[in-house]
């Protein structure tokens, strides 16, 4: 219905947010988008002690790819500016093809891609995405910074491994080696809805030879899954149907869903498996004359 | 027991007009605009953030108001369905949904209405296909969508100056220039 009573501060500065931070420890949430942890507050799953409002701090609203190809996503990134962004087709495609499908339209006015990992839903999209991309997130404190993969930033449902007093600033992604090909496939019964089942796919090729090879799966698992039986099956091998076929079997063996309302566990692998096929036959490889 | 060290003092325009007020963090904007100004065209729909009913525009963009607390508001400009246009002067996304019938009950149509002013400012020429995935983020349970789609076709052309052309039904169809 509405939040319990809580303090609010609006620091003007990371430094600032970190003393709040370190003062109130595991008491303190931060505030970005507000679109997971507003909901949670207004159903008392939530009932931090002070919410520390970051949304002042305009340094982290930013998304660029730095000089190393690397995508780097600042804390204030909201799920539209990359929606928008004219930088990822062509060199981060999966990212493109996850950002449109985020929650819904005016949710991603407003909340984060950051904060979407922080949040650690199962039913996140944005996990699987950087997951699929062996995506990392910067931790920062008053005591410095740290980096850690995705993979072990998000250790559980709704757990992060954030410190207390620690504040996740940016995302980010490698740059590819190979080309880029990718695509985030979601099915849900109605926008807005948890995803029936989610695939991001992120593959490189040097020539017609895969060389890196992520597959993620949402909404298949107490957490998201990484198909890496799945991910090892391509590389080094072309994109023929018998190859993308096996790729697909393997990702499919390795989602673990449950049979709710949404469907069958059967019918989940079976989506699985489809996307997986789907998303790799759909890649036409540019390959040099 | 209330703090009163916890309460903020804030600045909020809403419809053009600076509200000074006091308020305890956790009060939600939708709470603040309905019961705080009594403006109470914003609507609360769900518990969940999915409906919409409870879209205004926050510095022109359409934001979920039960999902926003009123001191985030502080220093920002707010437009909510009250402060679309007038009886004497409709905005077009009023005229668009008188005209095409793009209500039934109503509970949804401020939300509606509100998405839809943004959609159509910031792409003028919109297609069929660029209103419903516009609008995904505000449900309806009484149109079907059908009429709402239209209502925003048409003040995309009123408000753009597009030609409109009468398919000779009564109803107007935009029609591209």
């Amino acid at each position: 219905m509405y939040p319990p009573r809580l303090r609010y501060v609006a620091p003007k500065s990371l430094d600032e947010a970190f003393a709040v931070m370190a003062e109130y420890g595991d008491d303190a949430k931060v505030l970005a988008g507000g679109q997971s942890l507003v909901p949670m507050l207004k159903l008392r799953f939530a009932s931090p002690a002070v919410l520390v409002d970051i949304n002042g701090l305009s340094d982290l609203a930013y998304h660029r790819a730095e000089s190393d190809g690397s995508l780097r996503i600042g804390a204030l990134c909201r799920h539209v500016d990359l929606e928008r962004s004219a930088l990822l087709p062509d060199r981060y495609p999966t990212m493109a093809a996850a950002a449109p499908q985020v929650a819904d339209p005016i949710v991603r006015n407003r909340g984060t891609v950051v904060g979407s990992l922080c949040h650690a839903d199962p039913q996140g999209d944005w996990a699987s995405v950087l997951l699929a991309l062996n995506g990392q997130v910067v931790v920062a404190g008053k005591d410095g910074r740290r980096t850690i993969s995705v993979a072990d930033f998000v250790v559980g449902p709704f757990q992060n491994s954030l410190a207390a007093g620690e504040i996740a600033v940016e995302a980010s992604v490698p740059a590819a080696k190979g080309t880029p090909y990718g695509s985030y496939l979601k099915l849900e019964r109605r926008v807005g809805d948890f995803a029936t089942v989610g695939v991001a796919v992120a593959i490189e090729t040097s020539g017609l030879q895969i060389s890196r090879a992520g597959i993620a799966l949402t909404g298949v698992g107490p957490n998201t899954i990484q198909a890496i039986e799945a991910e090892q099956a391509l590389i080094g091998q072309a994109l023929e149907p018998d190859v993308i076929a096996r790729a697909a079997g393997l990702a499919a063996g390795a989602a673990r869903p449950r049979s709710d309302h949404r469907g069958s566990a059967e019918y989940k692998r079976h989506v699985v498996e489809t996307f997986v096929r789907r998303a790799l036959s759909s890649y036409r490889l540019a390959v040099p004359a | 027991m209330t703090d009163a060290a916890d309460e903020h003092r804030i600045t909020v325009t809403v419809n053009g007009e600076p509200h000074a007020v006091e308020v305890e963090p956790r009060l939600l904007l939708v709470h603040l605009l309905r019961e705080g100004l009594r403006l109470t065209g914003t609507h609360i729909g769900c518990d969940t953030t999915n409906c919409g009913a409870c879209t205004v525009l926050y510095d022109g963009t359409p934001v979920k108001s039960c999902t926003m607390l009123a001191v985030q508001a502080d220093g920002h400009e707010i437009t909510t369905v009250e402060g679309l246009g007038s009886l004497s002067e409709l905005d077009p996304v009023q005229e668009g949904f008188t005209i095409e019938h793009g209500l039934q009950c109503g509970f949804c149509t401020p939300g509606m209405m509100l998405t839809a002013k943004a959609l159509i400012t910031n792409n003028p020429n919109p297609s069929e296909e660029d209103v419903r995935w516009g609008l995904s983020g505000n449900l309806c349970r009484c149109t079907g969508y059908q009429n709402i789609v239209k209502a925003v076709l048409w003040a995309a052309a009123k408000q753009h100056g597009h030609v409109a052309e009468t398919n000779g039904q009564g109803t107007t169809v935009s029609g591209r220039t």
